[in-house]
Order: structure tokens, then sequence, then C-alpha cells
């Protein structure tokens, strides 16, 4: 059903730091490797992907952005983005079928994919980019917050977390309850300021981001002294062999 | 936005056999016999042949049935309800009135359901928040002034048509130049759309993949916007400029057929535009709109 249930109590979510974001990409390759080989929903494929132009279905994108505040260094914010989860989510309620649903007891927005006819308007209303069309399978995929990971018994109890989360490097992807004040992720967005993209659009995203940190304006890099190249004019047998080498047809002076 | 040739295709022809429904309904003109028939023909054939033409860019239409359910919620869903229930009685119309059977009230049914069937359609893309250009009161104007224009002319109601398609002109101007700003004024930008905003002056510095993918495709269609002035020129020539003198001469069987194809041809392009013009704030995210 299409029609959005009230707003859940628990709110499952991510949170992600962008300030400690490196860009490494490494989310997007767990994401698109568990949602492929996960019996959840069709594979995420790919087209032409050894040819000139390949493209593919992902579910999370790393975008990196250049900000340039008035009185200080320019500096670099690499920019992670997937479903929000919205809390008035538009991509379900344009839906024809009842194919794109929130669920009630968590929050999550999930695609039923027997019911998907794939006409691609739940991307045409999602601000964030966030859904895309399985050219292979004609069907809408879009982040299930790992749904068949977080509830899995099967799996040790530190994989019950979505795969992006699981696999970052640099610990910038929280997972965990947003309608819980108490939990760990609110206290760190209430701590740190998270913010909603795009507010103005209304969707009242249930994903939160942390905002870089300021740089200093005199920053001082004190290992660069450190990487500076030695042995400029070298002594004794370096020195000689520097000489010799340089004398042989094609040596530099 | 991807103006993709099926759903140009599909709001055109859909939108001009309902016009012409419209006209039929409402007993204007009123034939019977053969001449019923051919009339009503046309009007099926374009009204069903668009909808068939809409089911094209589906991934699965086979499942297409499942898209008269949500109707509480779904605008597409309504115009798929609209549709089916506005043919289904227009049909039992057509009959009665092949066999010269009154039934203006049923007629009347017939032409309300094509006003919510070409509204409906509108809507679809009117509520999208993401797509500043269309979220206006001008989109679902102008395709009900279009549709009904169109109709009027394949139904030869002359001085209808004059009116209806100099009210499509204005207000396809109206939406072009207020259009033209409202992305800006939305408010959404780079800024909002990554909430850096606050921080300073954001630029798209790498993008997320080398190669192009769904998203790029469908929503940053930017091929169009460099001929947009000169398609709109001839779009407003052909949809309007040649129809409207030739109808006020009065048509003789040449003069409807090229009234008529250079109305199509014309609603075509603007239709296209319509579709190509239009910027979906995901752009952003990429640089660009």
């Amino acid at each position: 059903m299409t029609t959005l249930p009230p707003p859940s109590a628990v709110k499952l979510g991510l949170v992600i730091d962008l300030d400690t974001c490196v860009g490494c990409h490494a989310c997007v390759v767990a994401c698109k490797a568990w949602n492929t080989q996960s019996d959840l929903g069709a594979p995420l494929s790919d087209q032409d992907p050894y040819g000139a132009d390949p493209s593919g279905t992902f579910l999370n994108r790393v975008h990196s952005y250049e900000v340039t505040p008035q009185d200080r260094p320019t500096q670099q914010v690499h920019f992670p983005k997937s479903c929000l989860h919205c809390d008035d989510a538009p991509c379900v309620t344009v839906c024809p079928t009842g194919a794109s649903y929130k669920r009630q007891a968590d929050g999550i927005v999930l695609v039923n994919e027997d019911a998907c006819i794939g006409c691609g308007l739940c991307a045409w209303a999602c601000p964030y980019g966030a859904r895309e069309m399985d050219p292979a399978a004609g069907v809408m995929k879009k982040c299930t917050l790992c749904v068949d990971r977080i509830y899995n018994e099967a799996l040790p109890e530190v994989d019950r977390t979505p795969a992006c989360v699981r696999t970052c490097p640099a610990g910038a992807r929280h997972f965990g309850d947003l309608g819980d004040a108490d939990s760990d992720v609110s206290k760190l967005v209430a701590e740190r300021g998270g913010f909603d993209l795009m507010p103005e659009m209304g969707t009242k995203p249930v994903n939160k981001y942390l905002p870089p940190r300021p740089r200093d304006a005199d920053q001082i890099d004190i290992l660069a002294p450190l990487l500076a190249p030695v042995a400029s004019d070298g002594k004794g047998l370096i020195a000689w062999l520097d000489k010799a080498l340089s004398k042989l047809p094609g040596g530099h002076a | 936005m991807h103006p993709a040739p099926s759903v140009i295709l599909f709001t055109t022809f859909s939108g001009l056999g309902f016009g012409l429904l419209f006209w039929l309904g409402l007993g204007q003109p009123a034939p019977t016999g053969w001449v019923a028939f051919a009339f009503f023909a046309l009007a099926y054939a374009m009204a069903v042949g668009g909808l068939l033409a809409s089911t094209f860019h589906l991934g699965h239409p086979e499942r297409a049935y499942l898209a008269v359910t949500q109707w509480r919620t779904s605008w597409l869903s309504r115009e798929a309800i609209a549709a089916i229930a506005t043919l289904l009685t227009g049909g039992v119309f057509a009959l009665l009135r092949i066999w010269d059977i009154s039934a203006a009230p049923l007629g009347w049914l017939v032409s309300l359901g094509c006003l919510a069937t070409v509204f409906t359609t509108a809507m679809i893309y009117t509520q999208m928040r993401t797509v500043p250009r269309w979220r206006h009161w001008t989109t679902p104007a102008l395709f009900l002034a279009l549709s009904l224009a169109g109709g009027a002319i394949l139904a030869n109601r002359g001085s209808a048509a004059l009116v209806l398609l100099a009210l499509a002109a204005v207000l396809q101007l109206v939406a072009w130049i207020t259009g033209d700003m409202r992305l800006q004024q939305s408010g959404t930008t780079l800024g909002t759309a990554t909430g850096l905003g606050d921080i300073g002056r954001v630029r798209a510095f790498l993008p997320p993949h080398s190669g192009s993918n769904y998203l790029l495709r469908e929503f940053v269609y930017v091929v169009g916007r460099r001929h947009a002035l000169q398609l709109r020129a001839i779009g407003l020539i052909l949809a309007f400029g040649v129809p409207i003198p030739l109808i006020a001469a009065g048509l003789g069987h040449i003069t409807a057929l090229v009234a008529v194809l250079a109305h199509i041809a014309g609603v075509l392009c603007l239709r296209w535009l319509f579709f190509a013009q239009a910027e979906h704030v995901v752009g952003l995210y990429y640089g660009k709109r």
C-alpha cells in the first residue's frame, strides 16, 4: 500500500560523518557485492562492464565536493549518498502498483520487485537520486538498509549491520535507531549538529549527515619537513657512484 | 528529463484522442451511422494507441494491471482508472450514437471523464517537487488547453478551436517565461543538496563514477537545451501559427489536413521540449542542471 504509515517509533537509518569519510568507495563496492549475491531481489547488473562505455546499477555512490569558506582554505568533502529512508517518502506515494512501501515497524523503505512495473516514477519523485532502474531486471532497485543482514541471526552479531557500515575502514558510517533519542546515533547527531539533505523538499529524511569540522586557517604541516628529499649531495661511495654513473652514455650530470 | 519517445507519443496522442472524445461526448458534432463510427474510431485509435505507447517504457508491462490499485495516493494510478472508465463509458456511448440512439447525459459523463483523464495525466508531472519547472498550475492548464484545442480541430469546431489554440499559445508562453526561472526560485542548490552551503561555496569536484548511469541518462538530459529557442519557435509556429489562420479562413479538406498535421507536429515538438528542458534537482549533485 502506497499510503504512508503513521511515523514509526523505530526509525532505522544511517548517520554519515563527512568529516571522517576518506572517499575510498569501499562502501560502494560492499553494497554492490552484498546486494548482488543477496536473494532478497534481482542482482545489481552491469552493462558493457569491460567495454568502452561501462555502466551499472548502484545503491550507494560517493561524490566529492570542494567547499570554500569565506575566511578559510578550501576543503574537500567526500559525500556518500544512498536512500535516506524518508519519513515523508515521495517515492512511495507516487507508486501506482503498491510495489514501493515504507515499513511501519522500522521505517525502512523497500520495493516489492514482484509488483514493480518499472515505470520509473518513484525515481522521478526522489530528489536524492537514491533509486536506480536496473536495465537487466526491469525493476527499481534501492537501498534496503541491508534488511537481510540487520535481522539475520545466521550472521555473527558484529555483521548484523548494513554492508556499507560494516566495511567502512574510516568509521564514517553509523547505523542505528534515529527514532530513539538515547541511541548512539541520535546522540552523535545532537552532538555534532547532524543535518538533513534538501530539507526544503519536505521529505523528512531519517538519515543524517555530520558536517566536516572547520580546518585551521594557518595550518602548519608538521609532517612536511620529514618528507623533504634527503642526501641531495652524498659523500663517499654514493658520491663516487653518482659521478661515475653520470659519466656513462645517457647519464645525467 | 529524458524525452522518452513513448511518453511524448502517449501524452500527445492520448491528449488528442481524449480531446476529440470530449467534443463527441458534448454532441459537437453529433454524427450517427458510419460517420459516427469514423469519428469514434479516430478518437479511440489515438487515445488507446497513446496509452499503449506509454507501456513501451515499462520494465514489466505484463504487470500493468496492478497500476489501478493505488488511487489513494498515486496520480498515475488515478490516470489509469480515469482512462479505463472513460474509454468503457465512451464505448457504450459510441455504440448508441452509431445506432442513432440519443444518450446525451452519458455523453456529458464521457466528456467529464476525458477532462479527468487529461488532468490526471498532467498531475503526474505537476506533482513532482523534484522538477520545479513542472510544479505549477500552467502544466495541467496547458495539457487541458492543448487537448481540447486539438480535439476541436479534429471535431471541426472552428470557433472553439480558434479560442482554445490562442489560449494554449498564451499558456505556453506563460509556462516558458515563468518556468525558465523556477529552478532558481525554488531555492534548491548544490548547497542545500549537500547541506554544505552553510560552510561556504560548494563545487562538484569529482563525480562518483567515470561513466554514465541511470540518473544521468534519465534526469540530466542536456542535448535539447542548446537549440531550445529555435525549437520553441518551430513548435509555436506549427502548433498555433499554421492552424490559426487556416481555421480562421475556413477549412476545406486539404487545409484541414494541413492544419491537423501541423498542429500534431507542433505539439510533439512542444512536448519534447516539456521533457528535454525540465531540470531535475538530482542533477545538482553532479554539478549539472
